[in-house]
C-alpha cells in the first residue's frame, strides 16, 4: 500500500535517511525501530509531509504522495508531545480535523461522539487538555487522528511520555484499536520491547539505513548484522571462526560454544542464555564482575573478559549471588548461540 | 533577629513609595499649597475636570496611546512569529528587535527628530504616534516571543496534519495560543505610551501637546494640587494596566 523507494534526506553534513526503501501493507501494524538519530522520525515526517526528501519516491496506493501538501494527505500523525490544542476542549480538538473537511455539523457531532466512546473519554468531552492525565491526553490525540479515517496513522513514540503502568495498558489499547478501526498503523519507537509487542513487522534502522525488515519472531531469532543483533534482544556478539567440530574460535580468547561451521562469522548469545558456571570444567569464559543491576524479577550482570573490548552481559533470575569484583566463569549451550547473517556493508 | 534583618527591606520600600504616597495624599489637600495639609477635599479633581488644556492633552495622549498600541500589537506579533519561523538560528535579528525598548529615550528622541526633519515631515500627533510605535513594537515583540517559546511547536504542524491550510492554522491555532502574550504586550505598550514624555516632547507638534507635556508646562508655574490629582489618576490607570498585563500572562501560563 505504501511504497517508499530509495528515499534520502540530508541535513548539512548529516545523512538522516540514506536510500531507504520499504513496503507497508494494508491493515498492517508496522514499526520503525532504531536508536535516536537513526532517521526514523525523519522518515515519519516525510510521510506526514513536514519534510521533503532530497531524492527518492513515496507512493500511497500507487499514487505519488510527495507532491501532495501535508494538509491534503490522507495520512495523520500522532505527535510525540500529542500537540493537543490547549485553548480547545477535548470535543473541539477532535472536531477540528473534521471541520476542515467541511463536513456538516451533525455528522461531525456523530463522529466525535463515536470516537470518544471508542477511546472511552465520553465523560471528559468538555475538559481542556491540561485537566487530563497523560493517558487521557494520549487517547485524545489518538481519537483526533483516527476520527479523520486516514489511510495510514503515523505514531511518533506513542508511549514514551507515559508512566510505566499506563504504558502497558495503552500498549494493549493501541493494538485493540488498530484491530477495531482497521487502519494501517506505522509506529516509530526506540524501544525494542514496544516494537516487538505491538507490530506485525518491524524495520530496524541505523544511521539512516534499513538494517532488517522482519516479523518480531524472525527478528529475534535470526538477526542480520551486528547492529540488529545488539539492538534487538541485547545480544552479546562474538566475532571469530567457526570450527567444523563445533564452536567459535575467537582470537585471544579461546573456543566458545557455538554450532559447527567452517567460515569466519559472528555469533550472538542472549544475556538470558548465559549462566554462571559451577566449576572450571564447565566454563567457556573467565572474567571479573564489573556491574550488577537488580530489576526485581531478575538481575543483569556485566563481566569483563580479557581479550574482549566489551563486557559480556548476562541475566539471572532474582537477586545476583555474586558481588562486584568477583571472579566468575561463564558458559552456555552451543544451541543457544545464534549465527548472525552478515551482508557486505554491515559486518 | 528576624525583625532586624527585615529592617533594610522595609526602609527600601519606604524610600520607594514615600513620594507616591505624598503625591496621592496631597491631591486631596484643601488649600492650594502642595506642601501644607489643611484638610480633606476633592475640589482639585473638579478643577481638573474643567481644565480644557488638560482635557485636550488627555485626548491627544489617548489618541497616541491607542494608535501606537494598535500598530505595535499587529506589527510586533507578526515580527515575533516571523522571527520564530524564519530566523530561529539568528541571534542578531532578535537582539535588534528589542533594542528600541532598552535604548535611552533621549537617543531615540533625537534620532526620530533628526529623521523627521530629514524627510521634512510636519510634526503633530501622527509623529508622536509613530515614535511611540517604535518602542511599543519592541515591547510587544519581546513579550510575544517569550510566549512563543512556551508553546509546543508541534501545534501548528498538528493543525496542518489535520487538514488546515496556512491561513486557518494562523487564525485558529497560532493567534489563540499567543493571545495572552499579545494582550500583555498591548497593555504594556498602552501604559508606556500614556506617560511617555521625552520622545513626545521632541516629536510632538506645538499645537498638539500630549498630557505629560501639558503637565510639564503647568509645573513651570509651580506645582499645584491639581497636578497631584492628575498624577494620581495616571498612577491608578498605569497600575491597573500593569496588573492586568501580568494577570493575563499568568492566567494562561498553565495551558
Amino acid at each position: 500500500m505504501i511504497r517508499i523507494h530509495a528515499v534520502t534526506r540530508r541535513f548539512g553534513e548529516v545523512t538522516a535517511l540514506d536510500g531507504v526503501s520499504l513496503e507497508i501493507e494494508e491493515g498492517e501494524f508496522f514499526a520503525l525501530l532504531g536508536p535516536s538519530g537513526c532517521g526514523k522520525t525523519t522518515l515519519l515526517r516525510v510521510l506526514a509531509g513536514f519534510e521533503a526528501p532530497d531524492s527518492g519516491t513515496v507512493a500511497l496506493d500507487g499514487q505519488d504522495l510527495l507532491g501532495v501538501p501535508a494538509h491534503r494527505r490522507p495520512v495523520n500523525l500522532m505527535f510525540q508531545s500529542y500537540a493537543l490544542f490547549p485553548h480547545m476542549n477535548v470535543e473541539k480538538n477532535i472536531a477540528y480535523g473534521l471541520a476542515r473537511e467541511g463536513l456538516a455539523r451533525a455528522e461531525i457531532g456523530e463522529r466525535v461522539a463515536a470516537v470518544l466512546a471508542t477511546v472511552g473519554l465520553t465523560a471528559q468531552a468538555r475538559r481542556r487538555p491540561h485537566q487530563l492525565s497523560g493517558g487521557q491526553r494520549q487517547r485524545v490525540a489518538l481519537a483526533r487522528a483516527i476520527v479523520k479515517r486516514p489511510r495510514v496513522l503515523l505514531l511518533d513514540e506513542p508511549l514514551s511520555a507515559l508512566d510505566k503502568q499506563v504504558r502497558a495498558e495503552m500498549q494493549l489499547e493501541l493494538k485493540r484499536l488498530q484491530h477495531q478501526v482497521g487502519i494501517t498503523f506505522l509506529v516509530v519507537t526506540h524501544d525494542q520491547e514496544e516494537a516487538m509487542s505491538l507490530a506485525d513487522r518491524i524495520a530496524v534502522l541505523d544511521r539512516g539505513r534499513v538494517q532488517q525488515v522482519d516479523t518480531p519472531v524472525d527478528l529475534y531469532r535470526h538477526p542480520r548484522g551486528r547492529f540488529v543483533a545488539g539492538f534487538v534482544g541485547a545480544n552479546n556478539v562474538f566475532s571469530g571462526r567457526l570450527l567444523p567440530s563445533g564452536g567459535l574460535d575467537v582470537p585471544g580468547v579461546g573456543v566458545l560454544p557455538a554450532p559447527a561451521g567452517d567460515t569466519a562469522g559472528l555469533v550472538g548469545v542472549r544475556p538470558e542464555s548465559i549462566r554462571l558456571a559451577a566449576g572450571d570444567a564447565d566454563a567457556s569464559l573467565h572474567g571479573a564482575v564489573v556491574d550488577i543491576s537488580y530489576f526485581g524479577g531478575s538481575s543483569r550482570i556485566a563481566v569483563t573478559i580479557p581479550g574482549l573490548d566489551r563486557p559480556v552481559l548476562l541475566t539471572v533470575p532474582g537477586p545476583a549471588t555474586v558481588t562486584s569484583g568477583a571472579r566468575v566463569a561463564l558458559s552456555w549451550d552451543p544451541e543457544s548461540a545464534v549465527l548472525i547473517e552478515t551482508t557486505g556493508d554491515t559486518p | 533577629m528576624r525583625r532586624a534583618t527585615l529592617l533594610p527591606l522595609w526602609l527600601t520600600y519606604v524610600f520607594l513609595y514615600t513620594p507616591v504616597v505624598v503625591l496621592v495624599v496631597m491631591s486631596f489637600n484643601r488649600s492650594d499649597s502642595p506642601y501644607e495639609w489643611s484638610g480633606f477635599s476633592t475640589a482639585w479633581y473638579g478643577t481638573l475636570a474643567g481644565d480644557d488644556e488638560v482635557l485636550r492633552g488627555l485626548a491627544n495622549t489617548l489618541i497616541v496611546a491607542a494608535g501606537a498600541t494598535a500598530l505595535s500589537t499587529v506589527l510586533g506579533t507578526l515580527l515575533a512569529v516571523g522571527l520564530a519561523r524564519h530566523a530561529s538560528r539568528s541571534r542578531l535579528l532578535p537582539a535588534l528587535s528589542v533594542l528600541p525598548a532598552v535604548l535611552p529615550d533621549i537617543v531615540l528622541a533625537i534620532g526620530l527628530l533628526a529623521f523627521y526633519s530629514l524627510v521634512s515631515a510636519t510634526l503633530g500627533l501622527h509623529s508622536v504616534l509613530l515614535a511611540h510605535t517604535v518602542f511599543g513594537l519592541a515591547f510587544v515583540t519581546a513579550v510575544v516571543r517569550t510566549r512563543i517559546a512556551h508553546v509546543d511547536p508541534s501545534l501548528e504542524e498538528a493543525s496542518r496534519d489535520l487538514g488546515a491550510g496556512e491561513a486557518t492554522t494562523f487564525l485558529r491555532i497560532t493567534l489563540p495560543t499567543l493571545a495572552p502574550g499579545i494582550v500583555a504586550g498591548a497593555l504594556l505598550t498602552f501604559t508606556l505610551s500614556l506617560d511617555e514624555f521625552v520622545i513626545a516632547f521632541f516629536t510632538a507638534g506645538p499645537k498638539d501637546p500630549t498630557l505629560p507635556i501639558v503637565i510639564y508646562s503647568m509645573i513651570r508655574f509651580g506645582v499645584t494640587p491639581e497636578i497631584n490629582a492628575l498624577a494620581t489618576l495616571l498612577l491608578a490607570v498605569s497600575f491597573t494596566m500593569v496588573i492586568a498585563a501580568q494577570r493575563v500572562s499568568r492566567l494562561t501560563e498553565a495551558l
